[in-house]
């Protein structure tokens, strides 16, 4: 297969995360498409990669998985810190930075 | 051969992100990004990237998604306020902005004129993608981005468990000192149960010593 087509499916996951970022309203679904978004990237760079037959684009992916995992960890932990005090879990509510 | 690994990957893969924003249950969202992810890890193992297939599957298919089961199912009480539907209107315009974004894309990335992306990239050479040839790259030209990616790991997790602990805070009786420094601190003693589990957890119970 050629690269194109792996680009072509990044393209269609990133374009499905960001779709998901925009319509839906609970928290933890937009970071679930973060992460699509940024493993479409991934997937770009890795093609990138194999087209030039170097392992930079690789390294790049792998700093790209480190940098998902954090924010993931601090995402979730701002989650929990809001359920525990009882604030609703939606986006839409929370547009006010009011503590 | 790999022709139909591809599209069965790729297929896979597209479904598993459908998947993810279209269940109405968080937790089938998470399920189906598993499925996404696994799709994903073939992808990588179809571009002769071995290590990050691997580390896809045990990092994201195993530690991140553990991570986001645990909060979905510690959050899944407050479930009934999402049930809300986004608006028709809302939804149509994300649809659009997404359809248009992949019409940018692709003609970003195909009508780009590059000669190479039509063809099935360099030719392979044994070693490309294997943990070796990555663990050499890390250790040696990119160095400076392992140690910062380290940092950045380690900022993340204090970062979490100060957002995510309780702060009940101590029981009466136990004041709060103002967070100022002096050189009697050094030698004075801390109050009961503080800068333990009990502060986080409330220190009701907890005998003075």
């Amino acid at each position: 297969m050629s690269i194109g087509w792996y680009l072509a499916v990044s393209a269609i996951v990133f374009a499905i995360g960001a779709g998901g970022v925009l319509v839906r309203r609970n928290p933890i679904v937009i970071l679930l498409c973060l992460e699509l978004m940024l493993n479409a990237a991934n997937l770009a760079l890795i093609g990138f990669s194999r087209m030039w037959g170097n392992g930079d684009g690789q390294v790049f992916a792998l700093v790209v998985i480190v940098v998902a995992a954090c924010e993931v960890t601090v995402g979730l932990g701002l989650i929990v810190a809001l359920h525990r005090r009882r604030l609703p879990i939606d986006v839409d509510e929370l547009r006010e930075l009011q503590g | 051969m790999s022709t139909l690994v591809f599209f069965v990957a790729a297929i896979g893969a597209i479904t598993g992100a459908i998947g993810v924003i279209a269940l109405k249950n968080p937790y089938y969202s998470v399920l189906a990004l598993v499925g996404h992810m696994i799709s994903l890890a073939a992808l990588f193992l179809l571009l002769r990237a071995e290590f990050l297939a691997a580390s896809q599957v045990i990092i994201y298919a195993g530690a991140v998604i553990v991570l986001y089961v645990f909060v979905v199912s510690y959050v899944g009480d407050s479930a009934p306020a999402l049930g809300q539907e986004p608006s028709r209107l809302a939804a149509l315009g994300a649809f659009a902005c997404g359809a248009a974004l992949v019409v940018e894309l692709l003609i970003a990335v195909l009508g780009s004129g590059l000669q190479a992306i039509s063809h099935d990239g360099a030719p392979y050479h044994a070693g490309f993608g294997t943990p070796g040839a990555i663990g050499t790259l890390l250790l040696t030209r990119f160095l400076a981005p392992f140690e910062i990616a380290s940092y950045l790991l380690l900022v993340a997790a204090i970062g979490a468990v100060t957002l995510a602990r309780r702060r009940r805070g101590l029981d009466d009786g136990v004041e709060e000192r103002t967070p100022v420094l002096e050189l009697g601190d050094v030698f004075r003693t801390r109050p009961a149960a503080t800068g333990t589990m009990a502060e986080a957890g409330g220190s009701r119970g907890v005998s003075e010593p």
